[in-house]
């Protein structure tokens, strides 16, 4: 009787264990198919977007070659690039300083502060696309990169500030008050201590600053308008786009796609738990 | 004594400082006061009091003029290319903003040179002596605080509160493709936008429907992202499934890419003659392509798909996470008391999840609400429809506001929008904040 009802129990969870996997396989199926069918599409001779297998018939390198002498594909990298390594500096310098001023210090108007910060992250910089258009105008700042630069760092504030601050709470006060018995400074106790115990986190933002100009879209599109300034957002879009005056170059479009997701997509692999832990305490600010 | 010094630190910025014999600081008052002073002068005021240009608020300097600009809108649209005078009213708006948050700050540091002349003269009188030097050392010392917010808060003022007030006034303005300067003067029109947006028929449905799909998109959005996930998460976990490391680092793969990569390449795959319509034409399934992206139903189905394969990922990533904080005792005593697996995941793993998980869902929630990419670059908002305004069936607020803004040029409308979207969120959120601890304690 034991033996029959373990039989069951078996056969219950050899099925079980079965149907799990081939839920598994249909799941990798459905995440790997667009992946390797763009990868595959990048090296087609044939400009084909409906083709349905993952693998070209023949394979070349020209969608590659094409992208860097018939587009700019180099100068939309780099300026990227430059967005994304200046927005992520002037982020971290800004929010670090920012933040350790709100975490560890009592002063008037910090309430308001933070509150501030939080009324402006509920209205996002891109909802007044028109204002920030007026002022690039006003100042001289229009298809200029250093504006976004400022755009991306500004949007970043209100969030970081919480995120970034929260985690500098936590820090045992006993520290910093150690350090200014022996004379430091506070600057001293940011660049020294705080800054240091705070790594993971200004990783994050660090990360997320960085990735801010190969997402966005809306602003660029407001801001910038020569080709000279063109960013990768802009240009893929246009490539991939066949609406729009340029005929579209779908297998160039692919090409561009591998390029820009495969360093990127390494990154978050590198960074995969940063990023959660730091996306995880910035919901938890409410503790 | 003390009165006199705050009234020449009044008229003459530092001029008290200077009787208290602080002659460096009370330089560097009259410096700012410089300042002011020869910015107005030099940018036009000069010309008009000196008679060269004709005596009007327009010649005048540059905070006179944004204060008259900010209030009047200007007065001379530019009728033909041959104008020469003539008013830009929304360069003036904007101005009009920067000048007065500046004029704001040169007010405060004149209130702080009166009151500080008058406070160092009591100082003075009762026998304390207080060098420049000593000051700025104490200053130094006192305000590191706001001296190191000062980056951070003057960015946020420029690139976000006047936006934000900009968009305000926008909203009270007539702003839009009819009125386009320097064409036209753009005027203060009160609530019209309001007013039009509930009582025009077709403003007010065309808002109501797209706030409706976006409220449930981002719910929809949100919960089978995560049900999938937490599905995922489940079955790696669990017990005898091999391999746990190598499924997990390919189903984060979605999460890993650029969305804005991976919404093209959906775009170009779903698309009528698409690859995904082509496969199952093949195969027989259908006989006549699907309208993903082109009918309204198809086309928020679509969004939805993509939306779960680009964010199950990081749910799931989540959820594991979680679940490695579950004791094990815990499920041993649901073995005890004779409860299968199914009873362990209902009544241990998933209320453990949930508790650890739900910011991330409500802050997931906030996101979707405002998800621009999902929608604009896999559909744009197609399909259109007759009975929106300027909107297609799957725009959600966010696109709508975009639209109207760059292609329609509704400006006083997207602001409107834009005012009342914020008003909900903020109510919302703000009575959610006030409650949370972090923010009691502080």
């Amino acid at each position: 009787m034991k033996i029959k009802t373990n039989k069951r129990a078996k056969a219950k969870s050899i099925l079980a264990r079965t149907l799990i996997y081939i839920e598994l396989i249909i799941a990798v199926i459905i995440v790997l198919y667009p992946i390797l069918w763009i990868i595959g599409s990048s090296f087609d001779p044939i400009n084909n977007f409906g083709r349905t297998g993952i693998f070209p018939k023949n394979v070349t390198l020209n969608n590659y070659f094409r992208l860097f002498q018939k587009y700019d594909y180099s100068k939309w990298y780099l300026n990227t690039a430059y967005l994304a390594v200046m927005t992520m500096l002037f982020s971290v310098f800004v929010n670090t300083i920012t933040a350790f001023v709100f975490a560890r210090f009592n002063f008037k108007g910090k309430k308001a502060g933070m509150l501030s910060a939080t009324i402006l992250q509920m209205f996002p910089s891109f909802m007044a696309l028109t204002a920030l258009y007026m002022i690039a105008l006003n100042f001289g700042m229009l298809d200029n990169l250093n504006m976004l630069v400022i755009i991306y760092v500004a949007g970043s504030i209100p969030i970081n500030i919480w995120l970034v601050k929260g985690n500098m709470q936590n820090l045992p006060k006993s520290i910093d008050e150690a350090a200014y018995i022996d004379g430091a400074s506070k600057l001293q106790v940011l660049l020294k201590i705080i800054f240091p115990l705070s790594f993971p986190i200004i990783t994050f933002i660090a990360f997320m600053s960085f990735m801010t100009p190969w997402m966005d879209y809306m602003l660029q599109r407001f801001l910038i308008n020569s080709s000279d300034k063109r960013t990768l957002a802009l240009g893929m879009f246009e490539l991939s786009d066949h609406n729009t005056a340029t005929p579209s170059d779908f297998t160039a479009f692919s090409a561009g796609a591998v390029l820009i997701a495969a360093p990127i997509t390494i990154l978050y692999i590198v960074f995969q738990k940063y990023l959660i832990t730091g996306i995880a305490s910035g919901t938890n600010k409410g503790e | 004594m003390k009165i006199i010094c705050a009234l020449c630190s009044a008229v003459i910025w530092g001029g008290g400082q200077v009787i208290n014999k602080q002659r460096l600081k009370g330089l560097v008052f009259f410096l700012i006061q410089g300042v002011l002073v020869f910015v107005e002068l030099s940018t036009g005021t000069l010309d008009v009091l000196t008679g060269k240009v004709e005596a009007t608020f327009r010649n005048c300097g540059y905070f006179t003029k944004g204060l008259w600009g900010l209030v009047t809108l200007g007065e001379i649209p530019r009728a033909s290319s041959s104008t020469l005078v003539y008013d830009h009213s929304v360069m003036l708006m904007i101005t009009g903003i920067i000048s007065t948050v500046i004029l704001l700050f040169f007010v405060l540091i004149w209130i702080w040179n009166i009151k500080d002349a008058y406070l160092t003269r009591t100082q003075i009188e009762q026998g304390k002596k207080v060098s420049s030097v000593d000051y700025v050392k104490n200053l130094w010392n006192k305000s590191f605080e706001y001296i190191m917010i000062t980056p951070g808060a003057i960015l946020v003022l420029f690139i976000s509160v006047i936006p934000v007030m900009f968009s305000m006034l926008v909203a009270f303005t007539n702003y839009n493709h009819n009125a386009i300067p320097p064409r036209y003067i753009v005027d203060w029109v009160g609530f019209k936008s309001f007013t039009d947006l509930v009582m025009i028929p077709i403003w007010g449905s065309t808002f109501v429907k797209v706030l409706i799909w976006t409220v449930s998109w981002a719910f929809i959005a949100t919960f089978t992202a995560y049900g999938f996930g937490l599905l995922q998460a489940v079955l790696i976990n669990a017990e005898g499934i091999r391999f746990k490391k190598a499924w997990r680092s390919i189903l984060i793969l979605p999460w890993a890419m650029p969305a804005l990569v991976s919404l093209l390449v959906f775009r170009v795959l779903f698309k009528n003659t698409g690859a995904f319509n082509n496969m199952l034409l093949r195969a027989g399934i259908i006989n006549d392509a699907i309208p993903f992206l082109s009918s309204t139903g198809w086309a928020r189905t679509s969004i939805v798909l993509v939306n779960m394969w680009l964010s199950f990922p990081f749910f799931m990533a989540l959820i594991s996470a979680a679940m490695t904080s579950i004791s094990p005792e815990l499920h041993e005593a649901v073995e005890i008391d004779g409860g299968n697996g199914w009873h362990k995941f209902r009544y241990i793993s998933l209320p453990t999840i949930l508790t650890v998980t739900a910011p991330m869902i409500v802050m997931s929630v906030a996101n979707n609400f405002n998800n621009f990419g999902a929608v604009y670059f896999l559909t744009g908002g197609k399909p259109l429809d007759p009975g929106l305004q300027m909107a297609g069936t799957t725009d959600i607020l966010i696109t709508w506001i975009f639209k109207l803004t760059l292609d329609y040029r509704m400006y006083n409308i997207a602001a409107a929008v834009s005012i009342l979207i914020f008003i909900l969120i903020a109510t919302v959120s703000g009575i959610n904040m006030m409650r949370t601890r972090s923010f009691k304690e502080d």
